[in-house]
């Protein structure tokens, strides 16, 4: 993975100290609150329900054994000794004193991490595939791209100041792992004529108004990619919506004035772009792409696996992929217990995460959109004592992508946003569903929750998804089918009428009961409603 | 009843004005009635509490209940972690909240 | 750098459609929703382009400074309005060269937040040069 230059710690270093000197004009009163907050915002620090909440970047999923021990380390020092991890791919702390987050930053400074550009209306966290560099179906690995857009985004002096936030997604297979069409950019990695290049997707995102992000470019070679990327955000920060919060993202601009209009821009501001000079040259995407060559894999490993602990093979067969090396297996840690918070870690448990990667995954990470965790290049022979070791700090769930594997929103427990809590509708749902045969037996079942119309859960993109709103001062919970984040990329549909926080379960229960009833073969849930339509879901579901 | 509710501006916890200083327990905290806004100023010029706001309560035989869900997560913490919250050791807490 | 606080004895900025009606203004004034583009055959006649930061949070003053300087305008390029110390170094890199900021700023405060960082990511309107080119040449 990138390590850092000279030039690259120095920018964070300054970065520490600059934030520490903001704080203190803050806490001297030189500055007020309003001024303060996009500062501090820039730094991922929110103003949340119970406190300071941190959002600390892991740029595009990926750290290493000594960076997860750090933030093992910051959840016991600074906060209440746990972490979330985001869909984003990021960390979010929910304790943190505001005097004290200087340090913190210079602690993460120390081990190449940092909260830039987290928060704020500006390019946020670049997030990719958890399974860059081990999966066979990417042409390359998308991260060396995705680093140069970290780097090339890093106090853009042109877009700190946008009309909203803007996320960008890099894959590099034709299986979206990292819902790119959601994004405000999706970057697909292509081939042509055996030349990488990238085909830009732009104007998806979810919250309010959930859009998919149309085809702008199907080709731009490698080296008018950040000359490319410059125009899109430039045509975006010139003519995006500055009037309302609710329509400035880049995905109503592009709504508004047309795909084709939107690339016309795009074009016309690139020709002059590419004319500056902005791009760097090749050489220095190969010193990035150097970092990402794979590691030292053993060759002539066996594929066999011993399979005789029941709860084993479980878990082998349900999150556990197949690697592009022979041997070699992509592991998924569940952040998701039954009746736990989904995407929390405590600090012991990163550690145990560490440790493993460190010893059984050529010391390397992934955070996943679905808030969980990946050991991507774990040898076979190694995956019994793998999971033994998560199995011992409760991450052995084997339930990847099946119902109890939840994304949420912190929802109103942690966040000022919200209108109705998401957890422990969650914990609900889960425990509801907590047999694994019968979970099992429903197979790939993605439910997502989100605790406001702000979409952080990304209910519109769930084959069940859940908006959390509040109703008359109660909470009340709308259900969703039929999205997904995948290649099959879709806008989940509401079933009609809300639910209090028991009904809501016993909908979901109701929907899935439905699908087992109508299924064909080898059809998912989604897939079923696909087919039948709403219809049978909505009798069901009101009778 | 009213009350004047914030956070503490370095260290970002849930504040309760008390009619002479801000506490972290919502129990302690006083109807502003008609005055909230003049004390909500000063004490946000003063820095003694950040981003300030008033919300409606019902006065209760505990104390004030803050008449939103909202911020009677605040008042306590997160429901789903009671060890966190002000009453780890109440287990109805969670009740009054929810 | 110059910072300006008022516009005294300087010839005052009309409104873009002011001057493109006008022959001989050679100060103009951007808003935010101005289209910097339409001063690019005008350039050689303009002393002073003013662009207007009414709210900071507002940042398309950034891209029409920056295209402005792309264009080839070597006058003065002026931020006006809601400018705090924490934008200046983004402005300078966008080819902003001077400041009338509406709450004067605190000059040790300025040299410090235009001090803060020894390198940058990307190319911009300014000199400064960017990472990759340190790293390759």
């Amino acid at each position: 993975m990138y390590k850092y230059d000279n030039y690259d710690q120095a920018i964070v270093d300054a970065r520490v100290e600059e934030f520490r000197d903001q704080v203190k004009r803050r806490l001297a009163g030189e500055i007020t609150e309003d001024q303060f907050k996009p500062l501090r915002l820039m730094n991922g620090l929110y103003l949340q329900l119970h406190a300071y909440m941190l959002r600390v970047a892991i740029p595009y999923g990926t750290l290493d054994s000594r960076q997860m021990r750090m933030l093992a380390h910051i959840a016991r020092k600074y906060d209440r000794d746990y972490g979330h991890f985001t869909t984003r791919q990021n960390i979010q702390y929910n304790w943190i004193k505001l005097e004290e987050c200087a340090d913190l930053l210079a602690e993460l400074a120390t081990i190449e991490m940092h909260a830039i550009q987290t928060s704020g209306n500006c390019i946020r966290n670049i997030s990719s595939d958890q399974y860059a560099g081990a999966a066979a179906d990417e042409v390359a690995d998308p991260r060396p791209w995705a680093e140069l857009l970290r780097q090339w985004s890093t106090f853009h002096p042109e877009f700190s100041y946008l009309p909203r936030k803007f996320k960008i997604a890099v894959i590099a297979a034709d299986e979206d792992r990292a819902a790119m069409r959601l994004h405000d950019i999706g970057i697909h990695l292509v081939n042509r004529d055996g030349k990488l290049g990238a085909a830009f997707y732009v104007g998806g995102g979810m919250g309010r108004t959930p859009m998919i992000a149309p085809l702008i470019k199907d080709y731009v070679p490698i080296e008018d990619f950040l000359s490319y990327s410059e125009a899109c955000l430039r045509v975006y920060n010139r003519y995006g919506r500055r009037d309302n919060i609710y329509k400035a993202r880049i995905k109503i601009l592009v709504h508004e004035i047309g795909a084709d209009e939107y690339r016309r821009q795009v074009e016309e501001e690139f020709a002059h772009v590419k004319t500056l000079g902005i791009d760097p040259p090749a050489a220095e995407l190969e010193r990035i792409a150097a970092y990402f060559s794979p590691p030292p894999f053993e060759s002539g490993l066996s594929d066999d696996v011993d399979r005789s602990d029941p709860d084993f093979a479980v878990w082998l067969d349900q999150n556990v992929k197949p690697h592009k090396q022979a041997g070699y297996a992509i592991v998924n840690i569940s952040l998701k217990p039954i009746g736990g918070i989904p995407g929390d870690a405590s600090s012991a448990q990163i550690d145990v995460m560490a440790d493993l990667a460190e010893k059984y995954s050529f010391d390397e990470l992934r955070v996943t959109h679905a808030q969980n965790i990946v050991l991507p290049h774990v040898a076979k022979r190694d995956l019994y004592a793998v999971w033994q070791a998560l199995n011992a700090a409760d991450l052995a769930n084997a339930n990847l992508d099946l119902i109890s594997d939840i994304i949420a929103c912190p929802g109103l427990d942690y966040c000022s946003l919200a209108n109705a809590r998401s957890i422990p509708i969650a914990q609900k749902i889960a425990t509801r569903f907590a047999d694994a045969e019968r979970q099992r037996d429903l197979g790939e079942l993605k439910l997502k929750i989100s605790g406001c119309i702000n979409a952080c859960g990304h209910h519109h993109a769930g084959h069940i998804g859940i908006l959390g709103v509040d109703r008359k001062g109660v909470e009340n919970y709308q259900l969703t089918l039929g999205g997904s984040g995948a290649e099959d990329v879709s806008i989940g549909k509401i079933t009609g009428p809300g639910f209090d926080e028991d009904g809501i379960v016993d909908a979901v229960e109701r929907a899935t009961e439905k699908y087992k009833e109508l299924r064909e073969p080898g059809e998912r849930f989604v897939d079923t409603y696909r087919r039948v339509g709403m219809e049978p879901f909505k009798e069901a579901i009101y009778g | 009843m009213k009350l004047l509710t914030g956070n503490d501006l370095a260290s970002g916890a849930v504040t309760w004005w008390t009619g002479s200083g801000w506490s972290i327990h919502v129990e302690d905290a006083v109807d502003v009635g008609e005055s909230g806004d003049a004390i909500l100023h000063a004490e946000e010029g003063a820095r003694r509490v950040n981003a300030p706001y008033i919300i409606e309560a019902i006065p209760t035989p505990e104390g004030p209940r803050p008449a939103h869900i909202k911020d009677r997560v605040r008042a306590l913490g997160p429901t789903v972690r009671p060890d966190l919250t002000l009453k780890p050791a109440d287990p109805a807490a969670g009740d009054w909240v929810i | 750098m110059v910072e300006h606080l008022h516009a005294e004895g300087e010839e005052p900025a009309v409104t873009l459609d002011a001057f493109l009606d006008q022959s001989n203004a050679t100060a103009v004034r951007l808003e935010p929703d101005d289209d910097a583009r339409a001063l690019i055959p005008h350039l050689d006649r303009l002393a002073l382009i003013e662009i207007a930061f009414p709210k900071y949070r507002d940042g398309r003053g950034y891209s029409s400074a920056r295209i402005l300087r792309e264009a080839g305008y070597t006058g003065e390029l002026r931020a006006q309005g809601d400018v705090l110390v924490d934008q200046i170094a983004f402005m300078k890199r966008c080819g902003f060269d001077s400041f009338s900021p509406e709450a004067p700023l605190n000059q040790a405060d300025v040299e410090a937040a235009l001090s803060r960082y020894d390198h940058v990511y990307q190319g911009a309107a300014d000199a400064a040069v960017p990472v990759w080119k340190l790293r390759h040449g």
